[in-house]
């Protein structure tokens, strides 16, 4: 059984490295490996699902390595494996000799069995790894062409970003070693951890979750990911590294409730981000801007269920979404590679230009939208119906971000959908040099995938929705009522109707407040401001410090010891040497003077000794 | 068996000064990699009979200087064992490195295997005398290394390098002579000192040794305020003096905190736990800032040591704090320690090497005079990338392994201080993201100063025969780890126990 899950996370794993060892030389095989491993992957995981194996290996000191597969991240498994093996089939048509595809299918590989090994971890020191290995490697992906500097600097940025956050995670695995409580650490014994421990251990996993997830206050270096190829941003704002926040959470969904405040906190959160995400992509002109901005929006209802413990329709909205936002990407991707740019209003007509894109986009968009009956209609209303049972205003909020989603899935479909204009668009190329044409191999991973996605809405209604909630093990969980399923159906219709009539007439929104959501909340300058430049400032002080203080105080040191050194040869040693001098020329003085005596003249040494005796005498009497 | 690990490389170094001067530099060459390589041969066999947990073995004793208390004693066990396979591998990876080496070969060889000799001497002695006598030897060798074969300024740097750690030995010395007079009868082994705990419940004078103990390690490993030397011998030294300078003289000073400090005066070390503590995390996150704000790549590299040096004193100290059920954390805490110095030795090993690659192509180790340099030569970019990763602490690399284990180790004893210095691995990630863009990304432009070769060749074979290895070896102890953590960790929980005392 253990084999299996070994060879589920370890085929890619190491597939993925082997391509990268061998470098330029296998690029001629790469896309055709990194496929078969991705079909094998595939019936691997769907076994897995099945089979729930799970694998345990020694790590450190009672620390062991443990891996599982279970309902939830059996379905997390099928999920990343089936959308990693579209988007890999979509780059095989993409990336052309000039690029170097072993390193990209290589990353992509390693990408995905990062976030299997995530999805299936049970402990925390195994999910810290291979939750630190997606952020590395989403580092490489998003800064593949890193000939451009701009996109290596939004590389670093979305890397610093989210392992900013991870520190969460050392914290939490720190706090929960100390509270004596949590045994090896498995995820599902935090939550039995004692205060104060409990407290920095759901604050630490909180963090760690809304930093991967992009979520407030986080969510601009998902905006700069957009620098990676288009293949890159369908995965990883799909199956993988976003999702791996909101999933983390609905797996530590015990904790949340133990620590008392954590679900409240990861609902609002969650919410707010929905709203105020979902305005920023309504704020958009950028193609691939809007479709990033709305995952932090529908990432949002995520951690909206995890924080009011709706596991169905976390998952549900997950999954359903995974498959909406890939084929979104990727097909922003295609016309980006046609036409050469991915600005909306240059994007006109794009659908009708290139038909199989445009219908499977508009069914993936009608999905993102929330348009009953597809499948985020039902899945947002599972959710948000747990949201009602905590508190009507986390409805209300979500009921609010779903309009949100209704609007700028109707905004990207008016673009596209307008009439083509006559004469060739001079607003074409503005980003690269456009191909004019979506390769006919392109079409079967985009058609898979807008299958899937309407494939995904029967799970999310009656009667089969009960059946996820047989596999996910979560039962006596909320169901929405049918006035619920109504208002949100209405809702979502009539926003995605008043958007596509009013679509080209500006709202009368003060410019400030239209400039603020477009540039995502300012968050990023704000982080600018607030934290890279005072710590860069920080920086250089210590380093002035260190060398114009601490070093010249050293320096001061052994420069005071040699003058004091020559102080002493000039000083005392001329002090001691004349002391030496003078007490040799006293001697020789005293010689000089004893000398005199010595006449050699009998009678003058008569009268010395008769004076040397009387003075004996004198002596002797007086001392009598 | 230990003797002859130590003492082989000398005699051989000798043997090589005794060759006729027209032997050609080949020669020198391929002895002193072959030496070097039975030495490693030696220590993998020395390892395979190794028994876990079994204290000291492979011990020796022979009389010395008996009236002084003075005598011969060496052994491993599990704190020593590690070590002495880091520095023949290090060394190894040197001689390999250097094969391209033209100055002045035979004597570079020379020294480089007398180095070898104390090195592995000093890691294998218990006897406190022995311990200095090695721990100044070695200093005495990498002066010569860094003055005669440096850069512009290694005259300089190699002067200040030798008076400042020679000033740290002699306050060293002190504090062993302290232990000397305290102990009855007076002996410099550090197995019966080590027993006799001779200066319990004398807190003044136990104060005073441990300062100058602590001194004189502090200054060797370095600590914060005394790694100023630090930086310029690495800046001046050549690369594969740099890298035994990193990857294993700086693990005398932490070696010595475990072996000598921890155990033989565990009341005043608990007493100033938190001293060490402070410093540990004051290393870690001013190095890590003052890195930050270099220009010259190896100075950068050279200021990422004190950061991660800073993890091992937090680990030490925090594992003084005794308090009920909080085993596991601390044995976690020390392991960690030992792991991140093999784990430093292997990744600054490679860094510095890679720094000498550089610098062998462009001629200056100034990072604004490059970029984009991948374009030029990608396997040395991939390698730079790899050795920079791991030494951001990413898993799959030993650092995480190492660093891991003192964080979750080290947390609960010391919250506060743990969570400060958890932004140490935050500051690295971003100084060596930025160093490697700025060095191997973007538009490419090479340094052109007069004197530059034209073209950047990419890595040649010798070079990455010496670097690749010690990638390897990092990605196996930050995946299957096992086989060096049950080496240390028995020989961790001993040291707790008689920290416990």
């Amino acid at each position: 059984m253990s084999t299996l899950l070994w060879a589920l996370v370890g085929l890619p794993l190491v597939t993925g490295m082997l391509l990268l060892a061998c470098g330029r030389t296998v690029d001629r095989f790469a896309p055709a490996v990194a496929l078969g491993v991705g079909v094998a992957d595939l019936g691997l995981a769907v076994t897995a699902a099945f089979q729930r194996p799970s694998a345990s290996a020694p790590l450190l000191d009672q620390l062991p390595v443990q891996l599982g597969v279970d309902g939830l991240s059996g379905l997390m498994a099928v999920t990343v494996t089936s959308i990693t093996l579209a988007v890999l089939a979509f780059s095989a048509t993409e990336f052309g000799a000039n690029e170097a595809r072993a390193r990209f299918f290589g990353l992509m590989l390693l990408f995905a069995a990062s976030m299997l090994v995530t999805v299936t971890a049970v402990t925390l020191p195994v999910l810290l790894m291979s939750w630190e290995i997606m952020g590395a490697t989403s580092w490489a992906l998003i800064g593949f062409w890193w000939r451009e500097p701009v996109r290596v600097d939004a590389a670093n940025t979305a890397f610093l970003t989210t392992r900013t956050a991870d520190l969460g995670l050392y914290l939490a695995a720190g706090a929960a070693l100390a509270s004596g409580q949590a045994g090896t650490l498995g995820l599902d014994d935090l939550g039995r951890a004692g205060e104060p421990w409990l407290s920095v251990i759901t604050a630490g996993i909180v963090t760690a979750a809304f930093g991967k997830s992009a979520q407030l206050p986080f969510s601009f270096w998902l905006s700069r990911a957009m620098q990676g190829p288009s293949p890159v941003s369908a995965l990883l704002h799909s199956a993988t590294m976003v999702v791996a926040g909101a999933y983390l959470l609905l797996r530590t969904g015990p904790l949340l409730d133990a620590s008392g405040w954590g679900s409240e906190a990861v609902a609002w959160t969650g919410a707010v981000t929905a709203v105020a995400l979902g305005l920023v992509a309504v704020a958009q002109t950028d193609l691939k801007q809007l479709l990033a901005a709305s995952t932090c929006s529908q990432i949002g209802f995520m951690v909206l269920a995890a924080g009011s413990g709706a596991i169905t329709g976390g998952a549900l909205q997950l999954v359903a979404h995974a498959a909406a936002k890939s084929l979104l990407f990727l097909v922003a991707g295609a016309w980006l590679t046609a036409l050469g740019t991915k600005a909306l209003p240059a994007l006109r007509g794009a659908a009708r230009r290139y038909r199989t894109a445009g219908v499977t986009f508009t069914a993936a968009a009608l999905t993102l939208a929330g348009l009953p009956p597809l499948s985020l209609w039902a899945a947002k209303d599972v959710l948000l119906s747990a949201a009602l049972g905590s508190s009507p205003w986390l409805y209300v909020t979500g009921l609010a971000a779903a309009v949100l989603s209704a609007v700028y899935g109707a905004k990207a479909l008016w673009f596209v959908w307008r009439p083509e204009p006559a004469v060739e668009q001079q607003r074409y190329d503005t980003e690269q040099h456009g191909t004019r044409r979506v390769p006919r191999s392109a079409g079967p991973p985009l058609v898979l995938l807008a299958l899937g996605c309407i494939a995904l809405t029967p799970l999310t209604l009656q009667p089969l929705r009960d059946h996820v909630d047989l596999v996910l093990d979560s039962t006596s969980q909320p169901q929405p009522h049918g006035w619920e399923l109504a208002l949100s159906g209405a809702l979502a219709l009539s926003a995605a109707g008043a958007t596509w009539a009013w679509a080209d007439r500006t709202l009368a929104l003060p410019s400030p407040v239209k400039n603020w959501c477009r540039d995502w909340l300012t968050l990023e300058r704000v982080a600018q401001k607030l934290v890279v430049r005072p710590v860069f400032w920080l920086a250089r002080t210590a380093a002035a410090f260190d060398d114009r203080i601490l070093d010249q105080c050293i320096d001061g040191a052994a420069y005071s010891t040699l003058r004091f050194a020559v102080w002493t040869d000039h000083t005392v040693e001329r002090a001691v040497d004349d002391a030496v001098g003078a007490t040799a020329a006293a001697t020789r003085a005293l010689g000089r003077l004893a000398r005199r005596p010595q006449t050699g003249q009998l009678h003058q040494y008569l009268a010395q000794a008769v004076a040397g005796l009387t003075v004996l005498a004198v002596v002797f009497a007086l001392v009598r | 068996m230990l003797t002859a690990l130590v003492f082989a490389p000398t005699a051989v170094a000798l043997l090589l000064l005794g060759l006729p001067r027209r032997t050609p530099s080949a020669a020198f060459r391929t002895i002193w990699v072959a030496v070097a390589a039975s030495e490693l041969v030696l220590v993998i066999v020395l390892w395979s009979g190794y028994r876990n947990g079994a204290g000291l073995q492979y011990e020796v004793r022979a009389r010395w200087i008996p009236s002084a208390g003075v005598g011969y004693h060496v052994g491993v066990d599990g704190l020593s064992l590690p070590l002495l396979a880091l520095t023949c591998v290090l060394f190894l990876a040197c001689a390999v490195h250097s094969l391209r080496e033209t100055r002045r070969v035979r004597e570079f060889a020379a020294l480089f295997l007398f180095l070898q000799t104390t090195c592995l001497g000093l890691f294998v002695s218990l006897d406190l005398i022995l311990f200095f006598v090695f721990f100044d030897l070695s200093i005495v060798a990498m002066y010569f290394v860094i003055a005669g074969w440096g850069h512009k300024n290694a005259a300089h740097a190699a002067l200040k390098f030798f008076l400042y750690t020679f000033i740290g030995s002699l306050a060293l010395l002190l504090g062993f002579i302290g232990l000397y007079l305290a102990a009855s009868p007076n002996t410099f082994d550090m197995v019966e000192l080590t027993e006799q705990n001779p200066l319990a419940g004398r807190s003044v004078y136990a104060a005073l040794v441990l300062l100058a103990i602590g001194i004189g390690l502090a200054v060797k490993t370095p600590t914060v305020p005394f790694h100023t030397w630090l930086p310029p011998a690495h800046t001046e030294a050549p690369a594969a003096g740099s890298a035994i300078l990193a990857g294993v003289l700086l693990k005398m000073g932490t070696y010595g905190f475990l072996r000598i400090a921890m155990p033989m005066l565990p009341d005043v070390w608990r007493r100033y736990a938190l001293v060490i503590v402070v410093i540990g995390v004051v290393s870690v996150v001013y190095g890590a800032l003052v890195a930050l704000a270099q220009t010259d790549f190896k100075r950068m590299i050279a200021y990422t040591s004190v950061n991660h040096m800073g993890y091992i004193l937090l680990a030490v100290g925090a594992a003084a704090a005794v308090s009920e059920g909080s085993e596991q954390a601390r044995t976690l805490a020390v392991t960690g320690a030992v792991t991140q110095m093999v784990s430093h030795g292997l990744l600054t090993g490679a860094l510095f090497l890679l720094a000498g690659v550089l610098y062998e192509r462009g001629r200056t180790y100034d990072m604004g005079a490059y970029s984009g340099i991948a374009a030029k030569a990608p396997a040395f970019a991939g390698m730079t990338a790899m050795a920079a990763f791991a030494s951001l602490g990413l898993p799959g690399f030993s650092g995480f392994i190492a660093e891991f284990q003192i964080f979750t180790g080290s947390l609960g004893p010391r919250p506060l201080a743990t969570a400060v210095s958890l932004l140490g691995i935050l500051l690295t990630a971003g100084l060596f993201l930025r160093a490697f863009q700025q060095i191997f990304l973007g538009p490419l432009r090479l340094p052109d100063t007069p004197g530059t070769p034209r073209v950047f060749p990419d890595i040649r074979l010798h070079e990455s025969a010496a670097v690749v290895p010690l990638l390897a070896l990092a990605v196996v102890l930050g995946v299957a780890p096992r086989f060096l953590l049950d080496v240390i960790e028995p020989a961790s929980q001993a040291v707790l126990e008689l920290l416990a005392r």
